[in-house]
């Protein structure tokens, strides 16, 4: 039988198409548990670096409790993650934006301990000068390690901030406002969570508990 | 190897580089070479789209008339780019995140629609298999050679982060030629990128025009003269 071309050419098209959209429906079946895994262990990777991995024994990525609030640095939701120990909360892990970086808002991963003291803090992803202000990143300096063990009162309030504007933090050469808005980011989750710990560590553990 | 075949290969490879020649694909180049290992990458993603693509679009070259032709190939191009993608997510993907929406953007590299539509679509599947071969490996050899430079000259290094394309075993393939963190800043900026392409091409050029010079004295002639490349 021979088609009429005007029949023939959206016919083809349709074929392909179809073709097309069964050939990424099934890599997408085959590779979508593979990809969701990756993702885990990278999210993981990312909270180990600002809480021990042996300092909870909990499933943290499922322990999690969502909030908003500016200090945070941004108007969204955020979801932050619980580390327990025998049931008893031992770190929150807040995913928090420095919105006024020099190339835009810095994302960053802060681990606060129960008591209050940095467990550490990594930058995310960012939009610095490469060989200025990329120095936040961990893989280019040591300097973000200067939060881990520090909290609000350790330096004083005055003093949270960097060597420029007298406090206890240093800048790089040549890139000072990374380094700011990085400081002033932590300071800010700090103080979220002092006015809130009671509330989010409850929350998390409300949304776990099984429904009656 | 007959002569279609190693005419096909030296034009991909260098006569009609898609980077050097072509000026094709610039976005990706540009934006993916500040270090040898992130060009390799995007440069191997970028073959492996082409040589799918042109053996689809030969394969299906009879059925496809020429006022469906365009939107077939995109079709092709796009389910070719989507797959890699997704594979290098499952299998690559601390790269896939350093790519980031790059690899997704293949799909607007003009190389590609650009070798469908003016060597696959006319001819059979084994050489188009081999153009989309021969063309691909031209452009990662050009992303890794700017990758390289930039690195070298931005960080000091080569090879950095080869673990995100090796495993994790690669992470020590790092050669540092010169230590510390005092590079050319400039190299593994944007403009960096500009800068060096533009040398490359320059370089290519030069190589080109002594060839054609050597070609055209005679033999015996004395090598005594400079060339005036």
């Amino acid at each position: 039988m021979k088609l009429a071309p005007t029949l023939r050419a959206p016919l083809v098209l349709g074929l392909f198409a179809l073709a097309g959209a069964l050939l990424v429906a099934g890599i997408h079946q085959f590779t979508a548990p593979r990809i969701a895994d990756n993702e885990r262990r990278v999210l993981l990777r990312g909270i180990h670096d600002v809480i021990p991995e042996d300092a909870y024994d909990n499933d943290v990525l499922r322990d999690t409790v969502t909030v908003r609030d500016p200090r945070l640095g941004t108007d969204e939701p955020v979801t932050a993650y619980i580390a327990r120990r025998r049931g008893r909360p031992v770190g929150i892990i807040l995913p928090v934006v420095a919105p006024n970086g020099y190339g835009g808002a810095i994302h960053l991963l802060v681990g606060i301990l129960a008591d209050g003291t940095v467990g550490g803090v990594r930058v995310l992803s960012h939009k610095e000068t490469p060989g200025l202000g990329d120095k936040i990143e961990r893989s280019h300096s040591d300097w973000i390690l200067a939060f881990t063990g520090r909290r609000l009162g350790d330096p004083p309030a005055a003093r949270w901030a960097v060597k420029r504007d007298g406090g206890v933090f240093d800048q790089f050469t040549g890139a000072t406002i990374s380094p700011r808005a990085v400081v002033r980011a932590v300071k800010n989750a700090l103080l979220y969570f002092q006015e809130n710990r009671e509330r989010l560590f409850a929350e998390s553990a409300e949304a776990r508990a099984p429904k009656p | 190897m007959n002569a279609e075949y190693r005419h096909l290969i030296s034009e991909g490879l260098w006569n009609n580089n898609v980077g050097l020649v072509q000026l094709l694909g610039l976005c990706p180049l540009l934006a993916v070479t500040n270090t040898a290992v992130n060009g390799l990458g995007l440069g191997l993603a970028t073959l492996f789209v082409l040589v799918a693509s042109n053996v689809t679009v030969s394969a299906v070259r009879r059925w496809v008339t020429p006022e469906i032709r365009i939107p077939v190939f995109v079709l092709v191009i796009a389910s070719a780019v989507t797959a890699i993608e997704l594979l290098m997510a499952a299998w690559l993907y601390d790269l896939y995140r350093v790519l980031g929406i790059f690899v997704p953007l293949i799909v607007t590299n003009c190389a590609i629609i650009g070798r469908a539509e003016s060597y696959a679509s006319r001819n059979p599947v084994p050489q188009a298999a081999v153009d989309g071969l021969a063309m691909g490996a031209g452009f990662t050899a050009l992303l890794v050679v700017l990758g390289a430079l930039r690195e070298l000259a931005g960080h000091g290094t080569l090879l950095r982060e080869a673990q995100f394309l090796f495993g994790t075993g690669a992470a020590h393939w790092k050669i540092t030629v010169w230590p510390g963190d005092h590079g050319l800043l400039l190299a593994i900026l944007p403009p960096g990128a500009f800068f060096g392409l533009g040398l490359l091409i320059a370089i290519k050029n030069v190589i080109d025009a002594r060839r054609a010079g050597r070609a055209a004295q005679p033999v015996a002639a004395q090598p005594a003269t400079a060339p005036t490349a």
